[in-house]
This record gives structure tokens, sequence and C-alpha cells, in this order.
């Protein structure tokens, strides 16, 4: 059962009568992408239903909407202004064959970002305060409408990213910028996973300011662009801004990567089009449950993982954030426990089971394990937020 | 000054000082000790000079290890602990009291780590900001946060702050730039955040210890973001009749679309005191000056800069002057910087960091004048324009007891009034034991306790820098 509020009062009384009764409240969006546990009991409580935008101060580069707003409507809103939410929230609708309008509640629940996040951030970057109703139904305001802001704890950061587990969003204020006037692709064909990381690195060590790197091994290269990337590997690499600039930044990186390997560039049309289909993770977009993980770790660690999990399994996989973002599909199941080990030899970052059946998710926990001082201080915090531990119990560290 | 109270010390504590002393005299080297009066003095304050208190001894470890010890030691003794970077701290951040320890970072200043590939530098806490740059610049490369007292603030005071800078209009504060932290909690436990990775798993407790003022735990190592350097930059200066046409300019600068990797604003009186100082070339014919920097290659900047220009002529611009080399735009940017120092030169001032919507700046600006006219008091205006970071600085003489009480009235005025029009009580420089007692003014008793009780996750004793931040009454421990 999900229950929609209506307002932030009618919020508010819900989770105080859960938190007097103790029942478990599951909190979502639209539930585009929440990570489903198969043991939840709890009832949904759903921000769908208390939208709206509040204030749009597009000279000032703010916006303010309540949580329940559909992305969709606040995309629309900005781009008449042509403004955007820098950090480029993905779409899980394709990978998890679900339906329905996502809320920017979720976005910033899930702390979801896309391909510019390796240089502009992350949703919780761009998150300039909150309101939101604790696990005692008090409203709390955290942060507030302006870019520089140290008053206080940064709850904001705390709540951002935090599944819904801490306090049940109601409203959001975020800086967003404007859009680019010019976008460019230089592709780099037929590079292997650790030559295509190299040359990315070489490519964000320059003054080119590259807003996106990518790469696309060959057993996904045909998923993107309807099949019209260059035979082979591909390894992209993003530049945005005013249009002279723009072309004037490509040639130079087209000079450098010639070294390395045939390129083609894409005009604004196609990046358009190829930096969505990454964000969305257009090639597992494919109707199945096979377990999908998403990998965070050092750009420099991320084909090691791949070369070194492909020896023992059979995995797909393609690369963004310069190969420190691991889009990686299992054929068969989804092997936390030597994913999450080798992880850790490899230096460190986390793994999250985006997609799996509930047979899957019985086994393996969706989000990464946390050592054990870290698991008891996390206790604390959600303690402190969620004394009576409604929200979602055991979902998050 | 007197008007801001500490928390009175712990009688059980001060009574066992020469054992406390001697404890820590077994957990770390005799140079590593500080306990003679006469050499805890330069401790007793930071850059909130108008208050001050001697701590009860002062150590200086030389690693991690050394500060899990003593954290473990003063939680099992309920020794109250002050954590201290360089002690720049305009709000009284690393101000101690007579029952703590600080616990300074200034020995471990190792650069631990440069990782080009992965952008990725690894630095001790007590590495200053400025030499991370300085490190990683020959390579081209910079970490972007660069706070006025770059040139002596430590990283991990930067991360107790979340301290901001001239070119966060750009690039982002030092949250935006934080990538992991290495962590004593109070009981001594060390815990890592994050890494060379993006989005650390579990709870994003990095964002939730930077900023918190030394509250949560003492950061003892830093993975910091590297930026590649751009092509080339370039400040130019604007000069506008009036603090109000200035102001209105860098409102339309932004909501035109440009954003410059810097807006600095100064007022006449700013202006002239920097002027003296730097000699910096500032036209000393116009009432506002904006320092504009913009970056990339030449024709990049160009194209920016004609952009600018024509909408500072809509606001009447009087001098425009393009820094034509380095040393210049050298210059430009240390008679900015040193505008603290060079205040400091000719008067006793505090330095409000209040935050407004750009959109309020000519009317905050405006209001602010009129504030300080109604104290008889004089101020110098010099801050970050592009975020709406204003830094009144309020000229005052400590010597006097009437004159110093006006202006913390004056200056608790300004900075409600920032609150008042949609902003907060501090940008870049923290709560302290400065803004402490007014943050009832921007947050409601239960925004408060909340706060509160996060923090309590972490140091349910209270036992860390526990006279900042939240105001001393109603505290729930």
């Amino acid at each position: 059962m999900i229950a929609y509020p209506q307002t932030e009062a009618q919020a508010v009384d819900a989770v105080f009568s859960a938190a007097i009764q103790r029942t478990a409240l599951n909190l979502i969006g639209a539930g585009t992408r929440a990570v489903r546990n198969p043991n939840d009991e709890g009832t949904g409580l759903s921000s769908h239903q208390i939208c709206g935008i509040v204030a749009y101060e597009s000279a000032e580069m703010v916006m303010t909407v309540k949580a329940g707003t559909p992305v969709a409507e606040v995309e629309a809103a900005l781009a008449a202004n042509r403004q955007m939410m820098a950090f480029e929230p993905m779409d899980h609708r394709g990978i998890l064959g679900t339906s329905g309008d996502p809320t920017i509640g979720g976005v910033f629940a899930a702390n979801v970002s896309g391909p510019r996040r390796f240089v502009a951030g992350a949703a919780r970057d761009s998150l300039l305060g909150i309101r939101f109703v604790n696990g005692q139904g008090q409203v709390i305001r955290a942060g507030g409408r302006v870019m520089k802001n140290v008053t206080g704890l940064d709850l904001v950061k705390l709540l951002a990213g935090s599944q819904g587990t801490l306090g049940f969003l109601t409203e959001v204020t975020f800086r967003v910028l404007p859009v680019p006037a010019a976008v460019e692709t230089i592709v780099i064909s037929g590079l292997d996973d650790l030559a295509a990381t190299k040359a990315m690195a070489a490519a964000m060590a320059l003054s080119v300011e590259v807003s996106g790197a990518a790469h696309l091994p060959a057993s996904v290269r045909g998923r993107f662009l309807g099949g019209e990337l260059p035979e082979g590997e591909a390894t992209v690499l993003r530049l945005e801004g005013l249009a002279g600039s723009v072309s004037v930044r490509a040639g130079k990186l087209e000079q450098i990567m010639k070294a390395i390997g045939p390129v083609s560039r894409l005009g604004p049309n196609e990046s358009g089009v190829l930096w969505r289909e990454i964000r969305d993770v257009h090639p597992y977009a494919d109707g199945t449950q096979k377990p999908l993980w998403r990998v965070s770790v050092a750009p420099s660690a991320g084909h090691q993982l791949v070369a070194a999990l492909r020896l023992e399994m059979d995995i797909d996989a393609f690369y963004d954030w310069q190969g420190g973002l691991i889009w990686m599909r299992m054929e068969a199941d989804p092997q936390g426990e030597l994913l999450r080990r080798k992880i850790r030899a490899l230096g460190g970052g986390h793994a999250t089971l985006v997609r799996a059946t509930d047979e899957m998710r019985a086994q393996t926990p969706a989000f990464e394990p946390l050592p054990d001082a870290l698991a008891a201080l996390s206790a604390r915090v959600k303690q402190k937020l969620d004394p009576a531990g409604i929200f979602s119990p055991g979902k998050m560290g | 000054m007197n008007s801001i109270q500490f928390l009175p010390p712990r009688e059980s504590v001060l009574n066992k000082r020469e054992t406390i002393i001697n404890d820590l005299g077994r957990l770390v080297p005799a140079n590593c000790l500080i306990h003679e009066q006469r050499e805890l003095v330069p401790f007793e304050t930071d850059a909130f000079v108008s208050y001050r208190q001697m701590p009860l001894a002062v150590v200086l470890p030389e690693n991690t290890e050394q500060v899990a010890a003593i954290m473990s030691y003063c939680y099992q003794n309920s020794v109250p602990v002050v954590p201290r970077g360089a002690g720049t701290s305009l709000c009284g951040g690393a101000i101690p009291q007579l029952d703590a320890i600080i616990i300074g970072l200034s020995k471990m200043n190792v650069v631990l780590d440069v990782d080009y590939p992965n952008r990725a530098a690894v630095v001790q806490a007590g590495v200053t900001n400025l030499r991370i740059s300085e490190h990683v610049g020959a390579d081209g490369f910079f970490y972007a946060p660069d706070p006025s007292s770059q040139l002596a603030c430590t990283i991990g005071g930067n991360i107790g702050m979340n301290s901001g800078g001239a070119h966060c209009l750009k690039y982002g504060v030092t949250t935006n730039n934080l990538l992991g932290v290495k962590v004593v909690l109070i009981d001594g436990t060390v815990i890592e955040l994050g890494g060379k990775h993006l989005d650390a798993a579990g709870y994003d407790l990095l964002g939730l210890i930077c900023g918190s003022e030394g509250q949560l735990g003492i950061v003892t190592e830093a993975t910091v973001r590297l930026i590649a350097k751009p092509e080339g930059s370039r400040p130019v200066l604007f000069g506008f009749e009036t603090s109000e046409a200035a102001g209105a300019c860098v409102s339309d600068i932004i909501a035109s679309g440009i954003i410059p990797v810097a807006i600095e604003f100064m007022d006449k009186q700013a202006i002239e005191i920097c002027e003296a100082f730097a000699g910096a070339g500032y036209p000393l014919d116009v009432g506002a000056l904006l320092v504009v920097e913009v970056e990339g290659s030449d024709p990049e900047m160009d194209d920016m800069l004609s952009r600018i220009v024509d909408i500072a002529k809509r606001h009447s611009v009087k001098t425009v002057r393009e820094s034509q080399t380095a040393t210049e735009a050298a210059l430009i940017w240390k008679g900015r910087k040193s505008a603290f120092g060079a205040t400091g030169r000719i008067a006793d001032y505090i330095c409000m960091d209040g935050t407004v919507p750009l959109s309020k700046l000519p009317y905050v600006l405006s209001k602010t004048a009129e504030i300080i006219d109604r104290f008889g008091l004089r101020v110098a205006n010099v801050f970050h324009a592009g975020d709406g970071n204003m830094h009144p600085l309020i000229l005052f003489n400590a010597n006097d007891p009437d004159d110093t009480r006006r202006a913390e009235e004056a200056g608790n005025e300004i900075l409600k009034l920032c609150v008042d029009v949609g902003g907060c009580l501090t940008g870049e420089h923290g709560v302290g034991i400065e803004k402490r007692d007014l943050m009832t003014h921007q947050f409601s008793e239960e925004e408060l306790q909340q706060q509160m009780a996060v923090r309590s996750a972490f140091d349910a004793g209270w036992l860390l820098n526990p006279s900042k931040v939240f105001p001393l009454e109603g505290r729930s421990i």
C-alpha cells in the first residue's frame, strides 16, 4: 500500500502516527528508481502529490520545488530559460523497466548524477537547501537558497543520497547553470580498456575542460547512437561552452588524440543523444533482470577491476567518469562478495546492485556493506533522525 | 570584548591539570607537548583576536596514531579538545578554553601522494592550502579553493570550516573539492571516508564532517581534487560611481548566463586601504570596484570580457582596466587578498561573512551603510560578490569599550539582515563563537535540536570544541 499525502502537513501526520505505532514506512517519489527490498513490509509514503515549482530565480540560478515535482517539469522550466541541472540526473526507467514520472525529490534522495558529475559535482553538490520531515514528524529546514553557506551542520549533504532512510524530503532548493551554447564530442576509436584509461587521464590533464569522458568497449559500442559510432571501441570526450571556444578546444584535443588512435567528431545533435544514452545506461536497458552493478572506483582502477573479474566470470561493462564509474552486467549471479573484495584490493570504492531479481536481492545487499566502525556510526546518525527506526529499516548501513 | 561567553570550565579537569599533562607526556614525544604558560600564549586566540582563553595544554601530534591515542585519553577522562590548524579562523573556531587541550595539526604537514591520472592528492591535515597548488603547479594542476589566508591556513582547518575563497564561483568550495578524509573520532576510533573514487558508500558523512567546525572528529588526512590549470586567466578592474551600481552589475552578469571564475567587490574605503598597502593600481576616483576574473584561451577570454564590458556599460562603468602582464594580474589579486591584513593596519576590525541572494546585494549594501552610520562607525566592504558572500569589515577601536560594543551590535544587525533577506549568517568563515548566539535567528528550536542530535551521534559527551556553533542555552546534553 502507498499513501500519497497532498501537503507537507499531511506527510507530518503520516510520519507522526507511524512513529507512534512503530510501523515501517518506505519513502518514495514515483518509485521509478527505488531499490526494492524483497523483505520490505512497510507502507509506502510517496511525495509524488506534493508538487509544483515554488520559486525559480533564473537570474540567480536557483530553483525551489516541492519534492514530488516531476523531473520532466523541472527540466522543461529550466530549458525555457536555457538553464539546466549541471549534474545531469540519469533516468532509471530504461534499465529497471519501471514507469511513471521520476520526481526531483527522488533525484536528490538517491543523489543521482550523470556524466558531468566527475567535473561538475554530484546532485548533492548542487543542492543548496531542503525541507524534510524527520522520524519524529518534525519539519526541519537545512541549508538555504544561497550558494555559500556554512551555517551549522550540513544536514543537506547528509540527507542527499540517504535513500529515504533519514527523512522525507518535501522541498528542495538547488543551483542551476546555463546550458552551454555549443557541444562537441571527440571519438577515439580502437583503444583497449587500458589505452582508453590513459587517453582519458591525458585529456583531463589538459586545459581543454573536458566535461564528459567515457569508454565504450566493442561489446556495447553498437548499442549507442543506433550503431553509428565508428567500428571498434569508442573512447568519447565531450567539450562544452561558447561556440568559438569549443571548436578551438576540439581542434587542440583532436591534434593530441590523433597520435593515439583514429579520431572522429560528433556535432551537437549526436552528442546530445550519445551522452543521454551514456547517462541512462542504454546498452543495459535490455528488458532483462540480469544483475546490473554500478561501481565507483578510482579512474585508473576501473579497467583493472573489469579485467580481474573477466578471468572468473562472464560480464559486460562500460565506463564513464574517466573510467571511475563502471556499469557492469553479470550474465549469471551478481557475485557481490567477489566483486566487493576485488574493489577493496584495488584501493577501494563501492558497488551498488542497481538491478536484480528478488532471489538475488535476498542474497546480496544492494548497498556496499560498511566497515564495523562506520556502520556503528551510521546507525547512531540514523537513530538521531529517525529514533523509532521507521524509515526503511535495514535498507542502508 | 566579553559579550560572548564560554562554557564554564570543568573543575574536575582543572584540578587534574598536572596529571593530565603527565599522562599526555607519555602519549607523545616531549617536543610535541606544550604546557608552560609562557609558551601557551600564542595559542590563546586565533584571527578573531578580540577573544582569548588559555588552553590547559597544547599537543602537536606527529601522526594519526598519536591523535587517536590523545583523543582516546581525553574521551576516557572527559577532557575537552579544541582542534587547531594554523589558527587563522575569523570566527574564533580555534580559540581554546581553560579546561581544554588543543590538538594542533601543524606537525602533520606531509604531502603523501600526488596522483595525476586520478587527479587527486593525499595530504596530511597540517599541509597549508597554498602548498598543494604550489606542489602540483609545475605539472599543470591546482587545488581550487583559495581562502585569502591560503598562505597560512591548513587543509584540516579548511575542511573544518568548509572554506571558500575568491574562485569558488566557478570551482566550488572545500566540500565540492574534497574526495576523502581520515578522521579520528572522539573515542580514538579511526575511520576513512571516501577516497579517490566518487560518492563514498553509505551516508554522506564526508559532506557532514566538512564544515562541522571540529565538533565531529579530527581530520588527519585528506584526499583532495586536483584540476588542470586553465590556459590563461585575466583579472579585469571595473570602477563604478556607486556601490549600488557595482552590485547591480554583478546581478546582471550572473543573470546573463556568464559565470566568471571570480567577481570580487570593493567599496571606496576598501579600495583606499588595499591600494595604500599593495599598490595594485586600483582607481581611486571611483565609489566601488569589481575585480572580474575570466579564464581560458585568449580568444575565449576576449569573448567573455567583451560581453561583461557591455553589461558594465549599462551600469555606467567609469573605468575598465585589463591587466597587461602577469605581474599586474598578481598585484590585482595581492591587493584583494591582503584586504583584511591591510585593514588591520589602520584600525581594529571585525569581519562579517553573511551571504545574501544576488538580487538583494544593492539593498543590503545600502542598509549596511545605514546601520553603520547609525552606530557612528566606519565600514570597508570587500567581498565575493559573484556568490553574494559579503564581508563588511567594521572598523573600531578595541581599546574603547563603547566602540567595541557598538561594533558588535552593528555586526549582529547586519548578519540578521542577511538572514532576513533570504541569506545566511556565514558563507565561508564558520559560526565559531562569533555567530553562535545568532543561530536562533536562522534556525528554529527544532532545527537546532536536530543538528545537535546529529552532532551527539559523533560526540555524545560534547568534548569536541564544545563552546562553539550552538548556543550554550538549550543544549540537550
